[in-house]
C-alpha cells in the first residue's frame, strides 16, 4: 500500500460575546424562550435595515491582531443568498471580497515540533437561527434567538497534516480568543464550531487531492475521530481506483462515520454581491492602535513571566495559564498573600479536582481570590491545619462561603492549647500501651498511629506536627 | 369654500387659526374618498375610524398649545402601501403581503405623526414598486383622475392620483427609477425624490436598496417642500442615512432664479419624445429664462446606458430583497405543498405577480456565477460613469431641466404586453436614481388630450433648495396648476 499524507484546513466559526447582536440591539444571551431575543431586524421583517455593532469590529480586529493578521482598514460586507428556514432574510450578511483580517498564523507544538499554521482570513458575519424538529407534531419549528449573533469565521490555510495538529491548532485558537475575551469558545454550546476540509495525497505529490468538507463535530474528540474516519475512507476510495467526490459530509459521532450531505451537482450558487444596506467600514490608525493597546497579556508571554517572576516550574505555569480565569485568580491571590507556590498548589490540585468532579471548565471558575488568600493566611498563622483547610476550601469552591465565618461557625479552629493537647496525648498513650512499646522498639509507624488517634480524639483540630513533637517528648 | 381645494399649508394655517377643525378636514377627505374611490381606486386600505380618532386627538393637542412649530398639523395625508404603518396592514399591493400587519412604524411615519398629520389610509402601487402604471397591483388598477381610461403612472400611482383627486392633501410615495416623479407628471401634481440618504429608508419595504428613496407628492411646490422638511433627517436605524445639517427647504420658497444656470441635456430631446411634451418643456424653460435664469442645451454623457444599468442593478437587488418572502415567517403561504422545496416554490409562484417574477429572474441571473462580471459588475461601472457625467454637468450648471416622461399617461391596458417598451419610458428618471441625485416633477401644462405634462428639475447632491427655488419661481409665473378632477374646472 502506498503512503498517504493527509492535508487538512479548518473553517472555524466563533460566536463573539458582545452584549448585543451584530446588526441590532437584541441580546446575544444563550438560551431563553424561543423567539424572545428578536426584533424586526434580526427576523428579517419587511422594511428592516441592519446597523453594524462597533464592538463586533473591535473584537474581530483584536482576534486578527492576536493571530498576526494584517487588518483591512477598509472592509465591506456582502450578501450570501440562499433559502433555508433558519435564515429569515434568505441571505446571510457576510464578507467575501474584503474580509477584515488576512494572512496571519498560529504557532502550534505537537510531539515537541513547532509549526506555524497559516490563517488565510478572518471575516465577520451573522449567525442563523435554530431549527428544532418536533417529533410529536412531526413538524419543524424555528427559533430565531440566535439569528444575528455576531460570528467571526477563521479560515486556515491547508497546513495541518494530522488530527493532533488540528487539535493543537483548535486548542491554541480557543486559548487566544478566550484570553482576548472575545468569545467563550464553548463547543458544546455552539460558540465554537469547526468545519474540516480534508484530502489525501501520496506522500511527495505536488498537487492536493480532492477534498471533502465535514460538519457537525461537537467536541475535540469527535473531530479527531472524524479526521481518522475520513482519512481512512478517502484512502480506501483511492485504493479501489475510484475518485474522491467533492462533497459536504455530516459526521455522526454515534455511528462513528460520515454521510454525504450535498453533492457537487447540488452545489449552491450564492450570488454574492456587496451589501447595499451597509456602508464600508474604515478603521483609522488611531482606532487600530487603541484596540492593540487593549490586548491583554497572552498565554505564552504570561507563562514565561510566571516562570521568571514567581519562580514556579514550567509545568505549573502551563497549567495555571491554561485558562485566563485561572491565571487571573492566581495573580490576584498572590497579590494579596504572596506565596506563589502555595497558591499554585491550591489551584492545580484541589481546584482542578473539584472542577473535574463538577464537570466544569476552568474558564467558568468563580473562585474568590480574597477568600483563597484568607484561607492560606490562616494556615500560615496556624489557625487551621491542612486537613481542615481542604474541607473549607471545598466549601469556598462550592458555596462561596467566607472562610473565617465558616471556621468560626463550625468550630474548626485549630486547638493550640498545649495543655489540652498534652492531656489528650497522655490519655492516648495510656490507652495504647502496645503501640508505645512498638515505638520504643523501633517501629516508626507506631508513632504515626498514635498521632492519628490523637487527631481523631481532637476531631482533627490539632496540628499534627505539634502532636508529633509532644509525643516524642513524652515517649523518650 | 371648498375645503378640498386648499393646499396643505393653507389648510394647516386655517386649522391653526381655528377657521377649520381637524375633524372637518378629515371628514371632508373621507367623504371625497367615499364618493370618488369607485371611479379612481386610489386606496388599498382606508383607515376611516383611526383617522377620525386621530383627528380628535390632534385637535385636542392643538387646543392645548402643541404643534406650534408644525405647519402641517391636522392635515390629512395618504401613505404608499410599501411604507410600514404599525397595526395597519401594509401590502405592497401584493398577494404576498395581503394580510401583513407590521409591528412597527417606518421612521418617516413616526416623523409625520410627530408633526401632527392625520393618515387617511394606504394607497395603491405597482406590486413591490415594480412597474410604471400601477397596473401590476394585486388589488386592481388605479385610474388617472384626469381621464379614467388612462393610467395614473407608477409605481406611486395611488399616491399621485389621491392628491390629484383631492382624496388626500399630501401623499408619501417612493422612487427607485422614477416612481414619484412619473406618476406626479401623469397626474398633474408635484413630487420630489430627495438625494439618496436624505430620507430614512427604515420601514420602507425594499425594492432596490441603493436606489430607493421616500418622497412627498403634493398639489404645489410649497406643500411639497413642507412635507419634505418633516421627513428628512439622519436616522440611526438606517446605515445609509446621511448625517448632515439640512437647510430648511421652505426657506427656498423664493421667487428668484436670477443668474441660475440651467442645462437641458440634448439627449433628452431626441426621438421617442412626444412633440407636445417637448414643446411644453421648452416653453417652461423659456419661462425660467424670462425670469432671469440662464438656460442652454448641452451634452450629458452616458444617457443611453441608463436603462439597462438600472434594470440590471435594481433587479439584482430586488431578487435578493424579495427572497425573504418565502412563506415561512409572515405573509402569504401556499396551502398546497409537500416538503420545503414546494413550500418555497408554490408560495412564491402564487404570491408574486408576473412583473415581480420577471425582475427577480433577471436579478438572480445577473448575479449568478459566470454572469456576475458581464452584467452586475458592468452595470455598477456604468452607474459610476453616469454619476461622473452628472458631476461634470454640475460643474457648469445649478440645475438640469427636461421632461419627466417621454409621453403623457398611456391608456390602461396598453403597457404590460411589451415590458421592454414600458421600461424605455423610464429614460429620463432612472439615471437620477443611479446617480443618487434629487429631482422634482412639476406640472407644466396639458396636452391636446387634456392629460398633464411634467417638467423634471434635477439638482446637485443635496441641491433640493435650488430645485425648490426654480420650481417655485416657475409656479409663480404660471399660477399653481390645480388638479382637474374629471371635468371639474381648474382655479
Amino acid at each position: 500500500m502506498k503512503t498517504y499524507e493527509t492535508v487538512i484546513g479548518l473553517e472555524v466559526h466563533v460566536e463573539l460575546v458582545t452584549k448585543s447582536k451584530i446588526f441590532c440591539g437584541c441580546t446575544t444571551q444563550f438560551g431563553g424562550e424561543p423567539n424572545t431575543h428578536c426584533c424586526p431586524v434580526c427576523t428579517g421583517m419587511p422594511g428592516s435595515l441592519p446597523v453594524l455593532n462597533k464592538k463586533v469590529v473591535e473584537f474581530a480586529v483584536a482576534a486578527g491582531l492576536a493571530t498576526g493578521c494584517t487588518i483591512s482598514q477598509y472592509t465591506k460586507f456582502d450578501r450570501k443568498n440562499y433559502f433555508y428556514p433558519d435564515l429569515p432574510k434568505a441571505y446571510q450578511v457576510s464578507q467575501l471580497y474584503l474580509p477584515i483580517c488576512r494572512n496571519g498564523g498560529i504557532e502550534i507544538e505537537t510531539g515537541g515540533i513547532k509549526k506555524t499554521i497559516g490563517i488565510h482570513e478572518i471575516h465577520m458575519e451573522e449567525d442563523a437561527g435554530k431549527l428544532v424538529h418536533d417529533p410529536w407534531e412531526d413538524c419543524t419549528l424555528v427559533d430565531y434567538n440566535r439569528c444575528g449573533v455576531p460570528l467571526i469565521e477563521i479560515v486556515s490555510d491547508p497546513d495541518m497534516r494530522s488530527a493532533d495538529e488540528v487539535i493543537a491548532y483548535l486548542e491554541k485558537l480557543k486559548l487566544i480568543l478566550q484570553y482576548l475575551g472575545v468569545s467563550d469558545c464553548k463547543m458544546q454550546e455552539g460558540s465554537l464550531r469547526a468545519d474540516i476540509n480534508l484530502s489525501v495525497r501520496e506522500l511527495g505529490a505536488k498537487e492536493f487531492g480532492t477534498r471533502t468538507e465535514m460538519k457537525n463535530m461537537n467536541s475535540f474528540k469527535a473531530i479527531a475521530r472524524a479526521i481518522e474516519g475520513e482519512r481512512k475512507r478517502q484512502i480506501e476510495v483511492l485504493e479501489y481506483g475510484k475518485k474522491v467526490v467533492q462533497e459536504t459530509r455530516r459526521w455522526d459521532d454515534n455511528k462513528d462515520t460520515s454521510f454525504a450531505m450535498r453533492s457537487k451537482e447540488d452545489a449552491q450558487d450564492y450570488r454574492y454581491f456587496p451589501e447595499p444596506d451597509l456602508v464600508p467600514v474604515k478603521i483609522s490608525d488611531e482606532w487600530l492602535a487603541e484596540i492593540k493597546a487593549k490586548e491583554p497579556e497572552l498565554r505564552d508571554a504570561k507563562m514565561l513571566r510566571y516562570e521568571k517572576e514567581f519562580e514556579i516550574p514550567e509545568y505549573d505555569a502551563a497549567l495555571l495559564t491554561s485558562a485566563k480565569r485561572l491565571a487571573d485568580i492566581f495573580e490576584a491571590t498572590v497579590a494579596l498573600v504572596g506565596k506563589p507556590k502555595e497558591v499554585s498548589n491550591w489551584l492545580m490540585v484541589e481546584t482542578m479536582r473539584l472542577l473535574k468532579e463538577s464537570g466544569r471548565e476552568a474558564e467558568e471558575l468563580d473562585l474568590s481570590p480574597k477568600k483563597l488568600a484568607a484561607l492560606i493566611q490562616m494556615i500560615e498563622e496556624g489557625k487551621i491545619n491542612r486537613t481542615v483547610a481542604k474541607e473549607v476550601f471545598e466549601q469556598i469552591f462550592k458555596e462561596n462561603v467566607d472562610p473565617e465565618s465558616y471556621i468560626r461557625e463550625h468550630g474548626l479552629g485549630m486547638v493550640n492549647d498545649d495543655g489540652l493537647l498534652r492531656d489528650t496525648i497522655s490519655r492516648i498513650v495510656g490507652d495504647n500501651p502496645q503501640s508505645v512499646a512498638d515505638y520504643k522498639n523501633g517501629k516508626e509507624k507506631a508513632l504515626g498511629f498514635l498521632v492519628g488517634q490523637t487527631m481523631k480524639e481532637m476531631k482533627s483540630k490539632a496540628n499534627p506536627g505539634r502532636i508529633n513533637e509532644i509525643l516524642k517528648e513524652i515517649l523518650v | 369654500m371648498d375645503l378640498l381645494k386648499l393646499g396643505a399649508l393653507e389648510l394647516g394655517q386655517k386649522i391653526k387659526e381655528r377657521e377649520i377643525s381637524v375633524i372637518d378636514a378629515t371628514k371632508a377627505s373621507l367623504a371625497a374618498i367615499e364618493e370618488r374611490e369607485e371611479k379612481f381606486h386610489c386606496y388599498v386600505t382606508v383607515t376611516a375610524e383611526e383617522a377620525i380618532k386621530r383627528a380628535e386627538e390632534v385637535q385636542r393637542r392643538i387646543d392645548a398649545g402643541e404643534y406650534k412649530d408644525s405647519p402641517l398639523a391636522g392635515v390629512p395625508i395618504a401613505v404608499k402601501d410599501n411604507i410600514c404603518t404599525k397595526g395597519i396592514r401594509t401590502t405592497c399591493s401584493s398577494r404576498m403581503l395581503e394580510n401583513f400587519v407590521p409591528p412597527y412604524d417606518a421612521t418617516v411615519v413616526k416623523k409625520l405623526n410627530d408633526a401632527g398629520t392625520v393618515m387617511l389610509g394606504k394607497v395603491n402601487m405597482d406590486e413591490f414598486a415594480m412597474g410604471s402604471t400601477t397596473e401590476t397591483s394585486y388589488f386592481g388598477v388605479t385610474k388617472n383622475p384626469y381621464n379614467t381610461e388612462h393610467v395614473p403612472g407608477g409605481s406611486s400611482g395611488g399616491a399621485a392620483a389621491a392628491v390629484a383627486a383631492e382624496e388626500a392633501f399630501l401623499a408619501l410615495g417612493s422612487d427607485t427609477g422614477g416612481s414619484i416623479r412619473q406618476p406626479s407628471s401623469y397626474c398633474g401634481v408635484t413630487g420630489i425624490k430627495p438625494t439618496y440618504g436624505t430620507v430614512s429608508r427604515f420601514g420602507l419595504i425594499a425594492y432596490a436598496s441603493s436606489l430607493d428613496q421616500i418622497g412627498p407628492i403634493a398639489g404645489n411646490v410649497s406643500d411639497c417642500a413642507a412635507m419634505l422638511e418633516v421627513i428628512t433627517g439622519h436616522d440611526p436605524m438606517d446605515s445609509t442615512s446621511v448625517n448632515r445639517k439640512m437647510n430648511r427647504y421652505t426657506d427656498s420658497l423664493v421667487d428668484n432664479v436670477k443668474g441660475m444656470k440651467i442645462g437641458i441635456p440634448k439627449g433628452y430631446l431626441g426621438s421617442g419624445l412626444d412633440e407636445e411634451v417637448k414643446l411644453s418643456i421648452l416653453k417652461a424653460a423659456k419661462s425660467l429664462q424670462e425670469r432671469g435664469a440662464v438656460v442652454e442645451k448641452f451634452e450629458l454623457a452616458a444617457v443611453e446606458y441608463a436603462i439597462p444599468a438600472y434594470y440590471v442593478i435594481a433587479s439584482a437587488e430586488a431578487s435578493s430583497n424579495l427572497s425573504r418572502y418565502d412563506g415561512v415567517k409572515y405573509g402569504f403561504r401556499s396551502s398546497d405543498f409537500e416538503g420545503l422545496q414546494e413550500l418555497y416554490k408554490h408560495t412564491r409562484s402564487e404570491g408574486f405577480g408576473d412583473e415581480v417574477k420577471r425582475r427577480m429572474m433577471i436579478g438572480a441571473f445577473v448575479l449568478s456565477s459566470g454572469y456576475y462580471d458581464a452584467y452586475y459588475n458592468k452595470a455598477l461601472k456604468v452607474k459610476a460613469l453616469i454619476k461622473q457625467g452628472f458631476d461634470r454637468a454640475f460643474e457648469t450648471y445649478d440645475l438640469l431641466l427636461g421632461p419627466t416622461a417621454p409621453t403623457t399617461a398611456p391608456k390602461l391596458g396598453s403597457s404590460l404586453a411589451d415590458p421592454l417598451k414600458m421600461y424605455l419610458g423610464d429614460i429620463y428618471t432612472v439615471s437620477v436614481n443611479l446617480a443618487g441625485l434629487p429631482a422634482m416633477s412639476i406640472p407644466c401644462g396639458l396636452d391636446s388630450k387634456g392629460l398633464p405634462i411634467g417638467l423634471q428639475l434635477i439638482g446637485k447632491p443635496f441641491g433640493e433648495n435650488d430645485i425648490i427655488r426654480a420650481a417655485y419661481s416657475y409656479e409663480q409665473s404660471h399660477g399653481v396648476i390645480r388638479p382637474q378632477v374629471c371635468g371639474k374646472e381648474t382655479v
